[in-house]
């Protein structure tokens, strides 16, 4: 269970960092936060108390044990590679924002209202 | 040639991907070749969906996989109404780009990007798997980040930057509503999960994974207290985007998802009040921001933000009647807004403004715009006999059908309805005084109309509007229809993907599984 607060926990704290932080590098590394709790959770909902790897073995074949759940693993792999597309994508916006405005702080990044 | 059901599904996403990823390779042979490839590939998904048009419905298990197992595409009603609608659209606005997009360099980019868009959306609305359906959510989501981006000017990338962000946070909501319904019930096939869920004891997880979904979804639907992105992406992206985003995305990756798992899906009670609550607040809160707007493209967008109101109340009220209705109208505002974004994008390239205020006469340099927009424009305040009108009063009876439910309280929503519409009349009339009518201010004396692809996929629209709406004693029975009733029949839904429940335990002992 204390797991389970634990990502809770650090899900708080990436949402804090995307919605109070005015640095845009902030809100991306608050958003990366949020992207490593949500996978952690996924690996903690796969895991089963005592469990092993889920690689058949001979060792396995002697002493069948109980063993994690090995979807989530594979989903969280799929999770990552799209992460990294969010970051790619949201660092490159950093750079051109720098480069038009000569900032990186949101509250002199504010053309647009209304 | 005649191929099974199982053999078109998964053409519908493969045939844009492949797209995709061609584009960059072919442009290296030749300029125009870009282009050339994204119309093909938009004229084979019209011929895939006229291909499922007659048939009925039907899965295909990917790699040979019987489920729960492996991965499945499902075509259902719903499923049939959101691929014609994402292919007519993307079709029209495949051909506005040929000639609108000339003047932007990085061609090659753009049409990959909106391929990639496509096959993701189209992989949405088809699959049948929870974690699939997220993957090809995050595969429009991403490729629409970057087309909002496109011009790299300042309010472009702002606009790109925060869409993101908000984006980025609800894929992640969604994800942790996915890893926590999986724990429930250790699948992700969305029909064995349905199945598990009506099995099992009410759960207070559920409604836990409720609310995320309605958060996550909710945020890219544009739903009112979700909404702050909307009104700056779609106005900043070039205009076949904002088309894009406002007619298609915001629909099948939002609204689609949302009525998929909350009426396939989710065992709920009181999800209809919250859809009602959200739907009215969107709808009255996003119409009176509009009203006050003179950038012609941002009060495009936050009609928009109305207009979904009136798709959620009708499908949060759950009878036949209004939910036929908020699909009708899904795809009534799915045809007209695509099409006055289109028109506000051909204003702007001739004119070069977006200024309401700065506009003005254009109906003598520019008919054909100026005559589609004003189909559009009577078709979203729900003028008779246009195709908003009728959805609009589906709505509204359905709203007012419901006092056997609601109590009193339906007049006052009925009434709110009305009165929205009427609003929405208004800020109409005021684009068309404004930009069509009056005097041409002497800057603009040497307007010419847009090219003839441009008016031809505009006209193509504007019919699409007429006929909706004259045709609409054909389109309900049709196309409305069979989607309500995928939509509203939970077993059927779990009984098309899955074997009966004997076979099922057979098949998970390892018993006989050959077919």
């Amino acid at each position: 269970m204390i797991y389970y607060l634990l990502a809770a926990g650090l899900l708080a704290v990436g949402m804090y960092a995307v919605l109070v932080k005015r640095n845009l590098i902030k809100i991306v590394m608050g958003m990366l936060i949020i992207e490593y709790a949500v996978n952690l959770m996924l690996i903690l909902v796969a895991y089963r108390t005592g469990g092993q790897a889920p690689i058949v073995t001979e060792q396995m074949r002697v002493s069948p044990g109980p063993f994690v759940d090995p979807l989530p693993q594979a989903l969280i792999l799929t999770s990552i590679v799209i992460g990294l597309a969010l970051v790619a994508l949201m660092v490159t916006l950093c750079l051109r924002l720098y480069q038009r405005y000569g900032t990186l702080d949101t509250s002199h990044i504010r053309r647009l209202k209304g | 040639m005649d191929l099974t059901l199982a053999q078109l599904l998964p053409l519908f996403v493969a045939v844009p991907l492949l797209a995709a990823f061609l584009i960059p390779l072919v442009r290296r042979v030749h300029e125009q070749a870009a282009e050339g490839l994204s119309l093909v590939a938009g004229v084979a998904l019209l011929v895939l969906c006229v291909q499922v048009w007659g048939r009925p419905a039907g899965t295909c298990h990917m790699g040979g996989w019987q489920p729960p197992f492996g991965i499945n595409l499902i075509l259902d009603g719903l499923s049939k109404l959101m691929v014609i609608l994402i292919a007519v659209v993307s079709a029209c606005v495949i051909v506005y780009a040929l000639t609108y997009m000339k003047r932007y360099t990085a061609r090659g980019p753009f049409y990959s990007l909106l391929m990639l868009m496509i096959a993701g959306m189209n992989g949405v609305v088809l699959s049948g798997d929870l974690f699939n359906l997220y993957v090809f959510l995050e595969i429009a989501a991403i490729s629409s980040y970057a087309l909002v981006a496109f011009g790299t000017q300042e309010e472009e990338l702002e606009a790109a930057f925060k869409y993101l962000v908000l984006g980025g946070v609800a894929s992640s909501l969604i994800l942790f509503g996915i890893a926590l319904l999986y724990s429930l019930t250790g699948t992700l096939n969305l029909a064995h999960m349905a199945r598990i869920l009506a099995g099992g004891e009410p759960n207070r997880l559920v409604f836990f994974v409720a609310a995320l979904f309605l958060g996550g979804f909710g945020l890219k639907a544009a739903l009112v207290p979700f909404h702050a992105w909307l009104p700056d992406a779609h106005p900043s992206a070039p205009a076949p985007i904002s088309a894009m985003l406002s007619g298609l995305l915001i629909k099948a990756l939002g609204v689609y998802a949302l009525v998929r798992l909350f009426y396939n899906v989710l065992p709920l009670e009181g999800a209809s009040t919250a859809l009602i609550a959200l739907g009215i607040l969107s709808m009255v809160i996003g119409v009176f921001l509009a009203v006050g707007q003179w950038d012609f493209k941002r009060l495009l967008a936050y009609h928009s933000i109305s207009q979904m109101g009136y798709v959620l109340l009708g499908i949060g009220l759950g009878t036949p009647l209004g939910l036929a209705g908020g699909l009708f109208h899904l795809v009534n505002h799915g045809v007209f807004k695509s099409l006055l974004f289109l028109c506000s994008g051909s204003v702007e390239r001739s004119t070069g403004t977006r200024n309401l205020k700065e506009l003005g006469g254009l109906w003598k340099p520019m008919p054909v715009t100026s005559a589609t927009c004003s189909v559009a424009s009577l078709s979203i305040s729900g003028v008779p006999p246009f195709n908003g009108f009728w959805s609009k009063l589906i709505i509204i009876i359905a709203t007012a059908q419901a006092a056997t439910q609601l109590g009193p309280v339906a007049y006052v929503l009925a009434a709110v309805t009305v009165l929205v519409s009427f609003m929405t009349l208004v800020s109409f009339v005021k684009v068309q005084k404004y930009a069509l009518f009056g005097a041409l201010p002497e800057r603009l004396a040497r307007v010419r109309e847009a090219s003839t692809a441009m008016c031809l996929s505009l006209v193509l629209l504007a019919v699409l509007c007429i006929g909706l709406g004259v045709g609409s004693f054909w389109a309900l029975p049709k196309l409305v229809h069979p989607a309500r009733d995928a939509a509203r029949d939970r077993v059927g839904y779990m009984e098309r993907v899955l074997p009966a429940p004997e076979i099922e335990r057979m098949v998970l002992a390892g018993g006989p599984a050959d077919e």
